[in-house]
């Protein structure tokens, strides 16, 4: 449901109350894209029924493209890109699975799309609810993938993926995740900017200049590249490599655009790896996206009964922040790494899997557990990360768990 | 932190009534988050939404289990659905019914029990059994957690335009005019 007005008369209140679905969109709407597409059926959320209202009331003026199916989506928003538009598209579960061809691509034609997530778990077992397995499944396809916690953290965090994408250095896709069902229907105060002040941070908008859809200057965009001959292999690993670049000066590029967007509007997140209450703790907490209210809310609770706790959240985890969390983790003894989704092959969480990576960086042995919590739009409670703390304390004292722990199992 | 847990039906509003009362929590100037339950909701089936509300910033984004009031705007929903669930010892209960208290079959957990003929009331305003205003207006007289005058403005920044305004203020007025408030003074078991 709808209780905001983005243009409003002299009354206009400071604060809104609005859905993340719908915070997206209005973020959207202040980002000026050229052009949105979307295929507006099931697998779909409210996000595009917001952003076609913002058009069809003139708050937003852009064109919008309903495709035929996912895969046409993304594919009329590469053309869109290449002609020189700033674009924007929403998707989750199925539908992103659909648009894989073209979204692989998008990263490697380095386009500047942004595309919401709004993440659910895999479709089987049969299942229509939050999850975060549709965005951790596509983790490895060059997309930058950053998550929020809270619904002003989706409407703040919107308007910066367009500047972060088509920042010169990055010209990489971004995905926005949110959390499926508890964010993306979740309502709550926000504070909407205004919108010369988000022209004002947004700036000239220069999308295309490094490859253009225009008859004037022909060019041909994506050639045939790689093989084992000739130019191939050099050209070849020419594109990946400034592919991989881009997403390394992302990590510099996210951090500046926040510290900018806290300048502007007076909001501030971390840009990669949010340390709470980390100053002394013995063992720390690995959260990530919406699950992190709830873990801080316990984790004052434990500080309370004398555990020395915190909690490392994650927000931009494509490019994954390693040097950010190993400054992160500095003495830990302990950590208990919280995933809202699954890592097949390693029998754990998709972050936990990145975090042993990390650790190797540390150069120190720190115990670390794995727990997979909230599939498929299970709760996850100030209870289950209490959970959590007991049992990250019991494996700083030596007590380690086989295999992961599933805090949902016995809900 | 005071937490509401709204029961109703698919198609009778409970949803877009947790927004507005959210809404209207944070035009008095409060921290509000309203969370949806989840499923294949249709009209006519059990329909859940969470309301929480403080004066500092709501971090948890949870189901509510353990509730300080439930607002019930279907008068049957109580016969599928075990509404009292988790209900805190001397909880509010917001209740759409004909019935008088004294024929409710209430758990020891109920303190305080607000009673509107909320379907009578709708046939009369909107000539359809839409209880969700209705039942706003009854919630803020049972428990003054929210003033009027904050949901009514909710209500003028909301979509809801010309009639369909009038109407729902209107329903707002008498919700709140026409709920009788209990207190049930019980011993504490021992």
């Amino acid at each position: 449901m709808s209780t905001a007005t983005l243009e409003r008369s002299a009354t206009k209140p400071r604060y809104i109350v609005c859905e993340g679905n719908e915070a997206a969109a209005l973020a959207v709407a202040l980002a000026r894209p050229d052009m949105v597409s979307v295929y507006p059926i099931t697998p779909q959320s409210s996000l595009v029924e917001h952003v076609a209202k913002l058009v069809a009331d003139g708050r937003l003026d852009a064109d919008i493209v309903d495709a035929e199916g996912e895969h046409s989506v993304l594919s009329v928003l590469q053309g869109a890109s290449l002609a020189g538009g700033r674009t924007y598209t929403a998707t989750c579960g199925p539908g992103l699975a659909f648009m894989f061809e073209p979204y692989f691509r998008t990263s490697g034609m380095r386009l500047p799309i942004v595309m919401t997530i709004v993440t659910r778990d895999g479709i089987t077992p049969q299942s229509v609810w939050g999850g975060h397995q549709d965005a951790m499944t596509v983790r490895e396809v060059g997309w930058i993938q950053i998550y929020c916690e809270s619904v002003q953290e989706v409407l703040d965090t919107t308007i910066m993926a367009f500047k972060i994408a088509e920042h010169h250095d990055v010209m990489l896709p971004v995905n926005i995740c949110v959390d499926g069902n508890y964010l993306s229907y979740g309502s709550a105060r926000v504070e909407v900017p205004e919108q010369a002040a988000v022209d004002a941070f947004m700036g000239v908008k220069n999308v295309n200049w490094h490859a253009a859809l225009d008859p004037l200057r022909p060019m041909g965009v994506d050639p045939l590249t790689g093989g084992a001959g000739g130019k191939g292999p050099s050209a070849f690993v020419r594109y990946r490599k400034g592919q991989c670049q881009g997403m390394q000066n992302a990590l510099r590029v996210i951090t500046e655009v926040h510290e900018e967007y806290a300048r502007c509007f007076g909001r501030s997140y971390a840009p990669l790896v949010e340390q709470y209450r980390m100053e002394d703790a013995a063992i720390a907490l690995m959260t990530i996206g919406s699950m992190t209210g709830a873990a801080k809310d316990a984790v004052d609770e434990a500080r309370q009964a004398g555990t020395r706790v915190g909690i490392i959240k994650i927000k931009t985890f494509s490019p994954f922040p390693i040097d950010a969390l190993v400054a992160a983790l500095g003495k830990v003894e302990a950590i208990g790494v919280v995933d809202r989704s699954v890592a097949f092959r390693w029998n754990c969480g998709p972050m936990y899997q990145e975090t042993l990576g990390a650790l190797y960086r540390l150069g120190r042995h720190v115990p670390a557990a794995s727990f997979i919590g909230g599939l498929a739009g299970a709760d996850m409670t100030v209870e289950h990360f209490h959970r959590v703390i007991r049992d990250t304390e019991a494996l700083r004292h030596g007590r380690l768990s086989a295999g992961p722990i599933w805090l949902n199992e016995n809900d | 932190m005071y937490e509401i847990r709204l029961h109703g039906r698919g198609g009778q509003g409970a949803v877009m009534a947790s927004g507005i009362l959210a809404a209207g929590l944070v035009a008095a100037g409060k921290h509000a988050v309203a969370i949806p339950s989840f499923g294949f909701e249709r009209r006519g089936a059990p329909v859940v939404a969470y309301l929480r509300t403080d004066d500092k910033e709501i971090r948890r984004m949870t189901n509510i289990t353990e509730p300080d009031c439930l607002i019930c705007i279907d008068p049957t929903i109580a016969n599928s659905v075990n509404i009292f669930a988790g209900l805190k010892p001397g909880g509010t209960l917001v209740q759409a019914t004909v019935k008088s208290l004294a024929e409710l079959k209430l758990p020891a957990t109920v303190g305080t029990v607000g009673l509107c003929n909320a379907v009578k009331i709708a046939m009369e305003i909107f000539r359809r059994p839409i209880t969700n205003t209705l039942m706003l207006g009854a919630f803020a007289r049972t428990t003054g957690v929210v003033e009027l005058e904050a949901l009514k403005q909710a209500l003028r920044d909301s979509e809801f335009r010309d009639a369909g305004l009038e109407q729902n203020l209107t329903a707002l007025q008498r919700g709140y005019d026409e709920t009788e408030v209990h207190r049930i003074e019980r011993r504490v078991a021992a």
